[in-house]
């Protein structure tokens, strides 16, 4: 796949919320390759927007087409959506009957079809990769909040995503805890993933993302490269919204 | 008024006849009242309007009318409007499963819906289909978290089976009853009656004790 290829295409994208709208005619092109971080104050659409690409908001109005896939083209194909775009949560969402193993081996044998001992061998990989082969067979429980959210992004990786999500993985956990996450997403990102990250993590923006885009009241009012934006705000909101974040 | 265990000794045997009935028709009413109750639960939390609308309607009237009205219903009345014969025994069981599934219902749909969103989605989000969603991420938590409400609901149902008294089933009080209508030994027979349900009870709670410890809730 060339670097030029689209892989998330908003046209128009607009989304309500009753009487509210969190995205108004939202039009925005990634490409694969790209580390999109977002930010924006709180009700801004950023965590709507990241949850449409993967058809967990439905759209109201315009058309998202995720690596040639439309979000309405149906049930089957929002599931195609969804194994190509992986997604890790602010709060983790681990499967609680289940231990660090068998939440990563999970998804590849459900939707993947593959046999339980290859699943297994991909997750304990997939667990070695994110710092965790030492805690295979703990529970959500027994593990503490960067390791759940690592053994979380492992999840996600292990259906082979062409794409991943990211809705403020760091925000829930203690500063010392965030690096660890951080690093994982840090390398992933060195290997070529595609990403969209929602997050306040600036010093990450700066120095992983590709692409900062700035959301206010349903808008894309900022999109440029992350530190050229950070060190010299184009705008007195963006100027003002960093220097609560940092 | 001396206590006569001999009138226990003799009555024994036609007790546990009735309390073997007892038995049969709560492990029958219940299998279905399980199936019952899982499918308007699940219709209610999940389906669509019409789906929500059904289980509902459902649910207001076995929980607005009382279980005895529910069995005369069942036995006397049905079959007057549908033109069918039905056996005593058959209309117990009928009665447990309807009865027992509008609570169920509602157990299963109180624990489907306690279980975080955010584990529904992490399924979905992997790409799987809400049914199976429902079935290997949310459903092993929500069976943990109903197992004290369905519990209850069973020991309810276990002592529901005396109203059948009403329509004549010999269950277990009915066997009672019908003893102490000949022999007039109401301190014996209603004494030997309450325990051998208490033994049932006993039992059914160590049970499902047993199958909390062995699970842990989340």
């Amino acid at each position: 796949m060339n670097a030029l290829a689209k892989m998330v295409e908003f046209r128009g994208v607009t989304k309500r919320f009753g009487q509210t709208t969190v995205l108004d005619k939202v039009d925005l092109t990634i490409h694969a390759g790209e580390v999109v971080v977002l930010i924006g104050p709180s009700g801004s659409g950023k965590s709507t927007l990241l949850r449409c690409i993967n058809a967990l908001e439905h759209i109201d109005g315009g058309d998202l087409v995720v690596d040639g896939i439309s979000v309405r083209d149906g049930a089957h194909q929002v599931r195609e959506i969804r194994r190509e775009a992986g997604m890790v949560f602010q709060q983790f969402n681990l499967f609680p009957q289940m231990t660090a193993l068998e939440n990563v081996a999970f998804g590849p044998r459900q939707v993947r079809g593959m046999s339980k001992s290859d699943a297994h061998a991909l997750a304990r990989e997939l667990l070695a990769k994110v710092g965790l082969a030492a805690r295979v067979d703990h529970y959500a429980s027994e593990l503490s909040g960067g390791q759940q959210q690592r053994v979380a992004i492992a999840r996600a990786l292990a259906v082979k995503p062409k794409l991943m999500l990211f809705d403020e993985p760091t925000s829930a956990l203690d500063p010392e805890l965030r690096q660890e996450v951080l690093r994982v997403m840090q390398s992933l990102a060195e290997e070529g993933m595609t990403m969209v990250v929602v997050t306040h993590e600036m010093a990450f923006a700066r120095k992983v993302g590709t692409r900062l885009i700035f959301m206010e009241h349903g808008h894309i009012t900022v999109d440029g490269p992350p530190a050229e934006l950070i060190d010299a705000p184009p705008n007195q909101r963006l100027r003002d919204f960093l220097q609560h974040v940092e | 008024m001396q206590f006569d265990p001999s009138v226990v000794v003799d009555a024994l045997p036609a007790l546990l006849q009735g309390a073997r009935l007892t038995v049969l028709i709560t492990i029958a009413g219940l299998t279905g009242g399980l199936l019952v109750g899982f499918l308007f639960g699940l219709m209610r939390a999940y389906g669509n309007t019409l789906a929500q609308k059904i289980a509902f309607m459902y649910i207001e009237f076995v929980r607005g009318t009382p279980i005895v009205v529910q069995v005369m219903f069942i036995y006397f009345a049905l079959p007057m409007i549908l033109n069918v014969r039905v056996d005593a025994l058959t209309a117990a069981i009928v009665s447990i499963i309807i009865n027992s599934g509008a609570y169920i219902a509602e157990i299963v749909r109180g624990a489907f819906l306690s279980v975080p969103r955010g584990l529904k989605e992490a399924g979905l989000a992997l790409g799987l289909p809400m049914w199976r969603a429902l079935a290997f991420v949310v459903g092993p938590v929500a069976v943990r978290r109903m197992t004290p409400s369905l519990g209850n609901q069973f020991i309810v149902s276990l002592k529901d089976t005396s109203l059948f008294i009403v329509i004549g089933v010999g269950e277990l009080t009915r066997q009672g009853q019908e003893i102490m209508a000949a022999n007039f030994r109401a301190v014996e027979i209603w004494t030997a009656v309450a325990i051998i349900y208490l033994g049932m009870i006993g039992a059914l709670t160590f049970g499902l004790r047993t199958m909390e410890k062995r699970m842990r809730i989340l």
